[in-house]
């Protein structure tokens, strides 16, 4: 019969219709500024630096190492490495960045300067609400914009955080070992103990 | 020299075959009338142009006009290291970065000599077939667009293929510019929880292939809209290079999964849908079909996906050097083939870098599906080639 197809499409129009009503697979869009969804854990948008502590400035991981500005693919991060050096969670005196500028405009979320990173310093965050009125200015990210705390880290990326965290915490441990054992080869040093 | 080549391709201009008699039958006293359809009209799935000669309501000449998404990727990705280059081949097919990714991935897999762990070829046959199901659904979707349902079955579709980019994003961090594969692996495990949620997408799968089915397939205006359009000649399809569902559609048995077996997809059993009359009803039907096959292969993916490494341990993502060569590797993505052309100086940045991607081709074939159609017939033929300008104008 001529037309039994239409009906039979407008039945399965109706039935999704009142399904939507009972059925939540039928529904599934949210009323979205008031009503948000649950996002992914590895929700990525745009990269951030890590601090330890309080102070950004003290804390912050970044060594300026520059791999991350030379790996990027459309080369958003722009660093200026300091004159002088400041101590790094180990103890280990290290340069810092006197600018990290990251240019969010340019910047297309692939994380790979997260992957590159030796340092655990740049993560990627998840905020993505981040119009401006100021194009130029606004978009340029300076260090104490990109600044954000471990505990932020550990709040948006429960379980990678956790993983950085135990690695650090090993390495820690590690330095602090050989420093000791080191200070105590230097108080043991007597001549003739040696080889 | 050069007046002689300039009189040739005038030559070949005049030589081209007469359209064939309006439809209708009845002859316009309008004469000839040249429309641009594009580069903003929406029915043409991006910016891409078409220069269209009417007489009357039928097509008399039909050029495309692409460029408007140029980009200089390929330029650009010999202006980048290995690395570099896989964010930038996610924005070729946009859909399906997934897949672009694979078919790079083994192109310098290749260069490189690099092997892939058991996990990680698992992992890329799942996350490459639900980038098929994903494409498949929002092609079939536009194409009843394209044909004046407006919405509806547009709307089933994305509700279906939003599941899976929400896959996507627990797995890579993205929904759809994914940066998933790496030369030698992928770049993170994926769950046991992300294998049970990707079971459940698909075992609620068939239930919207059924429903969409109902919808559509034995709708009789599809049927008027589509059977006996666009048709695509077996000698033409295999003669300009189509690939993909535009070829299976004119009945060629010819799937690079099988074909020329890539990854692991020799060890699960699919079976590869044909066509017949390669009209805009068999691509349309092709593709649900091959979205029930997906499904099959997707289950046997993930239940003989084995324990193990995802990256090869001496794969070196930063600073790569290829040894000075070349390598062409190819993937059925889910429009036909897409290839990889690379080739190495020993330098960090290759030498050349080539993307061979399908609906750049299906363009060619268009203007021989459409002369003698009325012009919506080229809106709804245009919309069954399955294109997506990120790739076609790079």
């Amino acid at each position: 019969m001529l037309g039994e197809g239409i009906i039979q499409g407008l039945a399965e129009t109706a039935r999704n219709f009142f399904g939507s009503f009972v059925e939540k697979d039928r529904l599934t869009t949210v009323q979205f500024p008031e009503e948000r969804r649950e996002l992914a854990e590895a929700t990525r948008q745009y990269p951030f630096l890590l601090y330890d502590g309080a102070d950004p400035e003290a804390g912050l991981r970044c060594v300026a190492c520059q791999i991350c500005e030379k790996e990027c693919p459309p080369r958003c991060i722009y660093i200026e490495k300091s004159k002088d050096k400041k101590p790094d969670f180990i103890g280990k005196p290290q340069f810092y960045p006197a600018v990290f500028d990251i240019d969010v405009s340019v910047c297309m979320s692939c994380q790979i300067c997260v992957e590159v990173c030796p340092f655990d310093a740049i993560r990627m965050d998840n905020e993505f609400e981040l119009s401006t009125t100021d194009r130029f200015g606004g978009l340029l990210w300076p260090i104490a914009t990109l600044a954000k705390p471990n505990e932020y880290y550990q709040s948006i990326h429960p379980t990678e955080a956790a993983e950085t965290d135990e690695r650090r915490a090993k390495e820690l441990a590690e330095a602090q070992a050989k420093a000791a054992a080191k200070a105590a080869t230097s108080v043991a040093q007597t001549p003739g103990a040696g080889e | 020299m050069n007046v002689e080549t300039i009189d040739k391709i005038d030559d070949l201009e005049l030589a081209k075959p007469a359209p064939a008699p309006a439809p209708s039958g009845i002859p316009s006293r309008s004469g000839i009338m040249d429309i641009s359809m594009g580069p903003h009209h929406p029915s043409t799935h991006g910016v891409f142009r078409m220069d269209v000669q009417l007489e009357g309501e039928r097509v008399v000449r039909l050029k495309p006009v692409l460029g408007y998404l140029h980009r200089n990727h390929e330029k650009i990705a010999e202006n980048c290291n290995y690395l570099g280059s896989i964010p930038y081949t996610d924005r070729l097919d946009y859909l399906c970065s997934m897949t672009n990714n694979w078919a790079y991935a083994l192109a310098v897999e290749k260069l490189a000599g690099t092997q892939v762990p058991d996990r990680a070829e698992y992992i890329r046959v799942i996350v490459g077939e639900l980038t098929r199901l994903q494409n498949h659904a929002g092609v079939v979707g536009f194409l009843t667009q394209d044909m004046g349902a407006m919405g509806t079955p547009l709307m089933y579709a994305f509700r279906e293929r939003e599941k899976v980019l929400d896959l996507f994003e627990a797995l890579s961090g993205a929904r759809m510019m994914c940066n998933y594969m790496r030369f030698g692996g992928v770049r993170v495990d994926c769950s046991d929880e992300w294998l049970r949620a990707t079971r459940q997408v698909i075992s609620a799968f068939p239930r919207f292939l059924d429903e969409f089915e109902q919808l559509i397939t034995g709708n009789e205006i599809l049927m008027a809209r589509t059977q006996g359009v666009g048709v695509l000649s077996r000698e033409l399809a295999i003669n300009a290079g189509a690939t993909g569902v535009m070829l299976r559609a004119t009945g060629v048995n010819y799937d690079i999964r099988k074909v020329d077996s890539y990854g692991v997809y020799g060890r699960f059993n699919f079976r590869v849908p044909l066509g017949e009359h390669g009209d805009v009803y068999d691509r349309y039907m092709l593709r649900v079909l091959e979205m029930r096959e997906s499904l099959k292969i997707l289950e046997q993916a993930i239940d003989g996906i084995p324990r193990g490494p995802i990256m090869d341990p001496k794969t070196k993502l930063r600073g790569l050097r290829p040894k000075p060569g070349e390598a062409y590797a190819r993937i059925e993505s889910p429009k036909g083939e897409l290839g990889f052309y690379l080739i190495s100086d020993g330098t960090p940045n290759p030498y050349r870098y080539r993307v061979r991607p399908p609906s750049f081709i299906h363009l060619t074939v268009l203007e021989d599906m459409c002369l003698g159609r009325n012009i919506a017939d080229v809106v709804v033929t245009l919309g069954s080639i399955d294109i997506v300008m990120g790739e076609v104008d790079r």
